[in-house]
C-alpha cells in the first residue's frame, strides 16, 4: 500500500472513521452494562475478560468500554454539529464580505481580525462557565462560534480571488445575474475548500469540547465525554493507568483519522495549495 | 574594466577563437522521458548564438542543465565544456566559482527574478564581493557604474530601492547589470524581452547590441521570437521537441532556411497573425458600440502619503460601426483593457456616455443590460483562466444558451453546441473534457465558441493571441478573421503589438497612459504616423531580417524617461520633440485629415512618415 | 517601519477597551452572582457584602468606577480569595505562566524551524520522511492528552523528571510542562517551514541567486530563509492564542502556580474582579503577540510596509 498517495490515505482514514462511527453507534449495545451502571463487585478492574468488562472499570465499577464509546458518540455528535454551525456562519460571512467587497468587506473583516486577535477560547470558557455547565446546547453554540473565523477568512480570500478570475468577468459579460454567478460559478468553486476545512474543523471542535470537559465545564457526570474521561483518568493514572490510556487512545485515533482525511482531501482537491 | 575591442576585431576573433562553451550530445530526461535530446552547440568569444523554438522545445532547459541549474528531478547526461572545465558532473562549489564570475545569466520573468526583501544595491554588490574580493566601497562604486552602463535613469536612487518599486524594464536592466557585474566571458539570456512592452523590448535589445559591441563576450540568446534575434545573433540554432533541427549563420537561417519548421517560425515572425481580408459588408445604422468622454478613475489605496486618484482612462471618444474592425493599441497600463471593460459596463467607476446598438446604456442598471449583453461578446487574453475550471467544454459552450435562450431544450442546445464546436475546429471528443485538459489553443477555441454561439453583433478580442505559441496564434487569428467575415460582425481588437493588427483592422486607436494619442485608418497610420508615440511604437516592432534590424536598433534610445508629473502631455519625457509647450498644455484632440485624429502639439512636423520599417 | 509600528500599537488600545467592556457586562448579566452560590450566608450579610464591593449600584456607575480605577492601575480585590488584590495575584502567578509560555514558544519556534529546514536540506532523508506522519500524530494529541501521557511515561514509569509541582529556581520542573506545550507548536512550525521553504526554493529569484554563484549556504540563509519564514510568522498569532489556552491545561495537569487557574475559578465563583483581571492580562498578551507577528512580517517583507495597515 502506498501511503504517499493522497487517495490511498483518504480512503484509509475514511475507513477508520467509518469503523469509529459504527462503534460509537452500536458498540455500547454489545455490552451488558450501561454507562451509568455501578458494579460494586468489580471496582477498578484492569482490561481483561473479567465479567465482560472488556476494557476494565473505574473506581465506581462503571464499565470503561461502554463509557468510552458513549463518550466517543457524544464527542462526534458535538464535533459534527458545532462544525455545522461554524461552516454556516463562516461561509455566509466570508462569501458575503468577499462578494460585496469595498467598505462592507473591510468592515466585516475588521470584525474577524479583532475577534481573531482575542483569546477567543477564553471568552468561550467564561461563557461556558457562566451559562452552561453541563448544558450541551450552550456548549455547542459556544464552540461553534469559535471555528467560523478561520473559515470566513479562507472563504473570503477564495471568493475574492474567484471574483478576479477572468471567467467571472466572462460570466458577467455573458449576461449572468449576481445570483446566477454565485450559484453557477462561485459556490461550486468554493465547495472543495469548504469540505476540506470542515473535515479539519471537526477534530478541532472535538478538542474544544474535550478541553472544556477536561476543565470540568463540559458534560456533567454521570454522562461522559472523551475529555471528562481523560480528566478523570489523569487523576488516577498512578493506580489505574488504563483509565487514562483507553479514552486517550480512542481520542488520538479519532483526531488522527480526521486530520489525515482532511489533509489528504486537500491534496486531492487542490494540489496547488499548501 | 577591460579594454574595449572594436567591433571589427571582435568579429574577426569570433572565427578563430576556440569555443567558450561547447555542448556535446547533452540530454535531459525527466522520469525517463527525454526533454532535451542530444543537443550539440558551441559559442565562441565575441559571438552571439541565437537559440529559437516554441515553448517546450527544451531550449531554456538545455542551458540550465549545462550550468547545473536544472530542477533536481532532471537526469542530465552528455558533455558541456566551458573553456577547459567539464561542467556536467562538476561539483556545486566548482560551478559556483564559474557562475556569476565567468558566466552571467539572465532569465525570463524579470518580475520574479530578484529577491523581494533585499535592496537592489545589496543584490548587485553580492556577486562582486564574493567573486572579486574587493572592498565594500569599491563594490558599491562598481555597482553604480554598472547601473549607468545599463542606462538606468536614476542609478544612485535605484541602489536603495526594493525590487517591487521598479518597473519590469528597470528590473531587467538590473538583472543585466548583475549578470555583467564580474565581467563574464559568456552571457546567457533566456527570453530577456518576452515579458516586456514593445518599446522597452526594443531598448533592451538595443542595449544588448551595444554591450555586445563594447565587450568581447560570448552571448547566448534564447527566444521564441525570430525577430528578437535578427539584429543580434551571428549564428542561429532552431530547436524543436528537445532537438536542434537546424543550425547555421544568421544570414543563412534567415534567408535560406532548410527546414520547413524554420520557415514556419520565420513566417510567423514576419507576417501578422491576423490575416488581412476584405472588410466585412458594412451594415448601415447606429454604431454597435460608442463611447464619448469616457473617463475611469480609481481611488488609490495605499499608505497615506501615496493615496490619491489614478486616472486609468481620460476622456476617450470612439465609435465602432456595424461590420467595422477597430484596433486599440498601447503598452501595459495604457488603459486599453480598461476602455473595453468600461465600454462593456464591467467596471463601475466610469463616467461619460456609453451607447450599445444605438441605445444610451450608461445609466442603466445591470438588470436591464443583461439581455443586451448577448450582442456584445468578449474573448480573453488568458484562455485557461477565462473558463470555469469545473465545467466541461460542452457545458461551457452551452452556458450562454441556457442564460439567453431558455426556450431551447437540452437536445436543441446540444445540437447547437456540437455545431459550434465543429465550426471552431474542436474535435467533438473533447466535449466532455475540462479546460485544464486542453492546450492553450484549444482553450481559446472554447472561448471563441462560447462568444460566437450567441451570434453577437460585436466581438471584443482582448489580446486573444498573446498567451499562445506562434503557430497557434496564426491558427486562432485565421479562425477569428474567417468568423468575422462570415458573420459580418464588428470586432474590437485590443493589442499591445501594432504589428499584429496591421492587416486585420480597418482603423487603429493608439492609447498612451490612459489618453488617446492617435486615431487613424490602418493604412494611413502605418504609412504616415503622426504622433511621436506611434512612431516610437512602430520603430520598436522588431523585424525578422538581419539586414534591416541592426539599423532599426541603432535608432532606439537606450534610456527610458521617467513618467512625468501630471499636466501637459504625458509622453513629453520620452518625446524627442518635446518643448516647453508640452509641459504646460495638454495637447488637444484635433482632426488631422480625413478620419485622422491626433493629440500632439507638433503633429505637422512629424508628417514626413519615413520611419516605416 | 517605525510609523507602521506606531500605527499598529495605537490600534491595540480600542480593541482592548472593547474586550474589557464586553466582558464587564457579560459576566454581570450571567445568571447568579458573587456570594449567591454555595455558602449559606444570611440575606443581610449578603447585602452588606454586595454594598461593600459596590455591586448594589447601577451597572453604568460600576463600569465608570471600574474604568477610573483601571486608569490608576487598580485592578480591585478578589471576592473569593480572601480579599487579595487582583494585581497581587497576577504579580505572583504571571512570572510562572510567562516563563512557561516563553520556554514553549522558544522551543517550538527554534526546533520547528530547524526540523523543517533539515527536512528540506536532506530531501528524502530520515527527517523528511518522518516529518509528515510524526506531525500528523502530534497534532492529533491535544495538550490535555500529551500532558498526562508524558507525565505517566517519563515521570511515573521512567522516573526521569518530576511529574508535578513547582519550586522556584528549579528549571527541571519546567521541562515536562514546556515540552507538553511546545510539541504541537514544533509539529505545526516544522510542517509550515518545510512547505514554504520548498516553495521558495522553487522561486525564480533563487535560481537567479544560484546563477550568480553565491554558494548554497548563502542562497539559503540570505535569499531563501526570510521569505520562507513569512507563513511561520503569520502562524505566531494563532500560536499565541494556542499557548494561552494550552497553558491553562498544562498548569492544571502539572499543578503549576500560574495564573491560568484563576480564570476558571473566577468564572465559576462569579469573582468579577478576578475574571476582569485575567481578561486584561490574557487579552493584552494575545494582542501583543499578534502585533509582534505583524511587525515581524513587515520586517520580513518590505512590500507589507508600503501598504496601509
Amino acid at each position: 500500500m502506498r501511503l504517499r498517495e493522497p487517495r490511498v490515505r483518504a480512503r484509509l482514514a475514511a475507513l477508520v472513521l467509518g469503523a469509529l462511527v459504527l462503534l460509537a453507534l452500536f458498540g455500547p449495545a454489545a455490552s451488558p452494562y450501561s454507562y451509568r451502571a455501578l458494579d460494586w463487585r468489580h471496582l477498578a478492574v484492569p482490561p481483561g475478560f473479567i465479567a465482560q468488562h472488556w476494557l476494565g472499570t473505574d473506581a465506581l465499577g462503571r464499565d470503561l468500554y461502554v463509557r468510552t464509546l458513549s463518550g466517543l458518540r457524544l464527542s462526534l455528535l458535538i464535533g459534527v454539529l458545532a462544525t455545522g454551525v461554524s461552516v454556516l456562519i463562516g461561509v455566509a460571512w466570508g462569501a458575503g464580505a468577499g462578494w460585496v467587497g469595498g467598505r462592507v468587506d473591510a468592515g466585516m473583516m475588521r470584525v474577524v481580525d479583532v475577534l481573531y486577535a482575542l483569546p477567543y477560547l477564553f471568552i468561550v470558557l467564561i461563557l461556558a462557565a457562566l451559562f452552561g455547565r453541563g448544558n450541551i446546547a450552550v456548549l455547542l453554540v459556544a464552540i461553534g462560534a469559535v471555528g467560523w473565523l478561520t473559515l470566513a477568512r479562507v472563504v473570503r480570500a477564495q471568493t475574492l480571488s474567484l471574483k478576479r478570475q477572468p471567467f467571472m468577468e466572462a460570466a458577467r459579460a455573458g449576461g449572468l445575474s449576481d445570483l446566477q454567478m454565485l450559484r453557477r460559478h462561485v459556490l461550486p468553486n468554493l465547495a472543495g475548500t469548504v469540505v476540506v476545512y470542515a473535515t479539519l474543523m471537526v477534530p478541532q471542535m472535538i478538542v474544544y469540547e474535550s478541553f472544556l470537559s477536561f476543565l470540568g465545564l463540559g458534560v456533567e457526570p454521570p454522562r461522559a465525554s472523551l475529555g471528562s474521561l481523560i480528566n478523570a483518568g489523569a487523576r488516577q493514572m498512578l493506580s489505574a493507568p488504563w483509565l487514562l490510556l483507553v479514552p486517550a487512545v480512542v481520542l488520538i485515533v479519532l483526531l488522527l483519522a480526521f486530520n489525515v482525511l482532511g489533509d489528504a482531501l486537500r491534496d486531492v482537491l487542490d494540489p496547488h495549495q499548501r | 574594466m577591460s579594454s574595449i575591442p572594436t567591433s571589427a576585431e571582435a568579429m574577426g576573433a569570433a572565427h578563430e577563437a576556440p569555443a567558450l562553451l561547447a555542448l556535446h550530445a547533452l540530454s535531459v530526461h525527466f522520469a525517463g522521458v527525454p526533454v532535451v535530446d542530444a543537443v550539440s552547440l558551441a559559442v565562441r568569444a565575441g559571438e552571439c548564438l541565437g537559440v529559437v523554438g516554441e515553448s517546450g522545445a527544451g531550449k531554456s532547459l538545455t542551458f540550465l542543465a549545462a550550468l547545473g541549474l536544472a530542477p533536481s528531478a532532471a537526469a542530465v547526461s552528455g558533455r558541456a565544456r566551458f573553456g577547459a572545465t567539464e561542467l556536467i558532473g562538476c561539483t556545486e562549489r566548482a560551478l559556483d566559482a564559474l557562475r556569476g564570475r565567468h558566466i552571467g545569466l539572465v532569465f525570463q520573468d524579470p518580475m520574479g527574478a530578484l529577491t523581494p526583501h533585499l535592496r537592489i544595491g545589496a543584490q548587485l554588490t553580492e556577486p562582486i564581493l564574493r567573486h572579486t574580493g574587493c572592498s565594500r566601497r569599491a563594490a558599491r562604486a562598481r555597482a553604480l557604474e554598472l547601473l549607468e552602463q545599463v542606462r538606468l535613469a536614476a542609478p544612485a536612487r535605484c541602489l536603495q530601492q526594493y525590487p517591487h518599486e521598479l518597473s519590469g524594464g528597470m528590473r531587467q536592466r538590473v538583472l543585466l547589470a548583475i549578470a555583467l557585474s564580474c565581467d563574464p566571458q559568456l552571457l546567457i539570456l533566456d527570453e530577456p524581452t518576452t515579458a516586456l512592452d514593445v518599446t522597452i523590448q526594443a531598448q533592451i535589445l538595443a542595449l544588448l547590441a551595444h554591450i555586445k559591441r563594447e565587450r568581447r563576450l560570448g552571448l547566448v540568446l534564447v527566444t521564441h521570437d525570430f525577430a528578437a534575434l535578427a539584429g543580434l545573433a551571428d549564428r542561429v540554432a532552431v530547436m524543436r521537441a528537445g532537438r536542434v533541427i537546424e543550425t547555421g549563420s544568421a544570414a543563412q537561417v534567415f534567408h535560406a532556411p532548410r527546414e520547413r519548421y524554420t520557415r514556419e517560425l520565420l513566417q510567423a515572425a514576419r507576417e501578422p497573425a491576423v490575416p488581412g481580408g476584405a472588410p466585412a459588408a458594412r451594415g448601415a445604422g447606429a454604431p454597435v458600440l460608442a463611447v464619448e468622454d469616457l473617463t475611469v478613475r480609481y481611488r488609490q489605496r495605499g499608505a497615506r502619503r501615496r493615496r490619491g486618484e489614478i486616472v486609468a482612462l481620460q476622456a476617450v471618444t470612439v465609435a465602432i460601426a456595424p461590420g467595422e474592425s477597430l484596433a486599440v493599441v498601447g503598452e501595459s497600463g495604457c488603459g486599453k483593457s480598461t476602455l473595453t471593460r468600461a465600454a462593456l459596463r464591467l467596471v463601475g467607476a466610469a463616467h461619460g456616455r456609453i451607447a450599445w446598438l444605438g441605445r444610451e446604456v450608461g445609466a442603466w442598471p445591470e438588470r436591464r443590460l443583461r439581455a443586451l449583453r448577448r450582442d456584445l461578446q468578449l474573448i480573453f487574453q488568458d484562455p485557461l483562466s477565462s473558463l470555469d475550471p469545473r465545467l466541461s467544454v460542452e457545458r461551457l459552450v452551452g452556458e450562454p444558451l441556457e442564460i439567453h435562450h431558455g426556450e431551447l431544450d437540452a437536445q436543441a442546445r446540444a445540437t447547437r453546441v456540437a455545431a459550434m464546436l465543429e465550426r471552431v475546429g474542436l474535435d467533438p471528443a473533447l466535449a466532455t473534457r475540462r479546460p485544464h485538459e486542453l492546450s492553450g489553443g484549444q482553450c481559446q477555441r472554447v472561448g471563441i465558441a462560447r462568444a460566437m454561439i450567441l451570434a453577437p453583433r460585436l466581438l471584443v478580442c482582448d489580446e486573444p493571441l498573446s498567451a499562445l505559441d506562434v503557430r497557434a496564434q496564426r491558427q486562432i487569428g485565421a479562425l477569428l478573421e474567417a468568423l468575422r467575415r462570415e458573420q459580418g460582425m464588428s470586432v474590437l481588437w485590443v493589442s499591445h503589438d501594432l504589428g499584429a493588427v496591421r492587416r486585420g483592422c480597418e482603423r487603429v486607436l493608439v492609447l498612451y497612459q490612459g489618453a488617446m494619442a492617435e486615431l487613424a485608418p490602418s493604412e494611413a497610420l502605418f504609412s504616415r504616423p503622426l504622433h511621436p508615440y506611434t512612431r516610437a511604437l512602430l520603430a520598436a516592432v522588431p523585424v525578422a531580417d538581419p539586414d534591416v534590424q541592426p539599423g532599426r536598433l541603432a535608432q532606439v534610445r537606450l534610456t527610458d524617461g521617467e513618467p512625468p508629473p501630471a499636466g501637459g502631455c504625458a509622453f513629453r519625457t520620452r518625446c524627442p520633440q518635446a518643448t516647453a509647450r508640452c509641459t504646460e498644455q495638454r495637447p488637444p484632440w484635433i482632426e488631422a485629415g480625413a478620419g485622422r485624429w491626433v493629440a500632439c502639439h507638433h503633429f505637422e512636423r512629424g508628417a514626413d512618415g519615413m520611419l516605416r520599417g | 517601519m517605525l510609523g507602521y509600528a506606531l500605527r499598529r500599537i495605537a490600534g491595540i488600545v480600542p480593541v482592548l477597551l472593547i474586550l474589557l467592556t464586553v466582558s464587564f457586562f457579560v459576566i454581570r448579566l450571567a445568571p447568579g452572582g458573587p456570594f449567591a452560590a454555595a455558602r449559606a450566608l444570611s440575606a443581610r450579610t449578603r447585602a452588606e457584602l454586595r454594598q461593600r464591593y459596590g455591586l448594589d449600584r447601577p451597572l453604568a456607575v460600576q463600569y465608570a468606577a471600574y474604568l477610573r480605577a483601571l486608569a490608576h492601575g487598580d485592578l480591585g480585590r478578589s471576592y473569593s480569595l480572601r480579599d487579595e488584590p487582583v494585581a497581587g495575584l497576577i504579580g505572583a502567578g504571571l512570572p510562572v505562566s510567562a516563563e512557561l509560555g516563553a520556554a514553549a514558544l522558544a522551543l517550538g519556534a527554534l526546533s520547528g524551524i530547524a526540523l523543517g529546514m533539515a527536512a528540506v536540506l536532506r530531501r528524502g532523508g530520515v527527517i523528511d520522511r518522518a516529518l509528515a506522519p510524526l506531525a500528523a500524530v502530534t497534532l492529533a494529541l491535544p495538550s490535555f492528552v500529551i500532558g498526562p501521557l508524558l507525565a505517566l511515561i517519563v515521570g511515573v514509569w521512567l522516573r526521569w523528571l518530576p511529574v508535578a509541582g513547582w519550586q522556584p529556581d528549579t528549571p527541571r520542573d519546567l521541562v515536562l510542562p514546556a515540552i507538553t506545550l511546545a510539541l504541537p507548536l514544533i509539529a505545526s512550525i516544522a510542517r509550515l517551514t518545510r512547505a514554504s521553504l520548498l516553495e521558495v526554493l522553487n522561486a525564480s529569484y533563487i535560481r537567479t541567486a544560484r546563477a550568480r554563484g553565491l554558494g548554497r549556504a548563502r542562497v539559503l540563509w540570505r535569499h531563501a530563509l526570510r521569505p520562507a519564514l513569512v507563513p511561520v510568522v503569520s502562524y505566531l498569532g494563532p500560536a499565541a492564542t494556542y499557548l494561552v489556552t494550552g497553558s491553562l491545561v498544562v498548569e492544571s495537569v502539572f499543578e503549576l502556580p500560574g495564573t491560568g487557574r484563576y480564570l476558571v475559578m473566577g468564572a465559576i465563583d462569579r469573582d468579577y474582579t478576578l475574571v476582569m483581571g485575567m481578561v486584561l492580562v490574557y487579552g493584552t498578551l494575545t494582542l501583543l503577540a499578534n502585533l509582534g507577528a505583524d511587525l515581524l512580517h513587515a520586517w520580513l517583507d518590505p512590500r507589507v510596509r508600503h501598504e496601509a495597515p
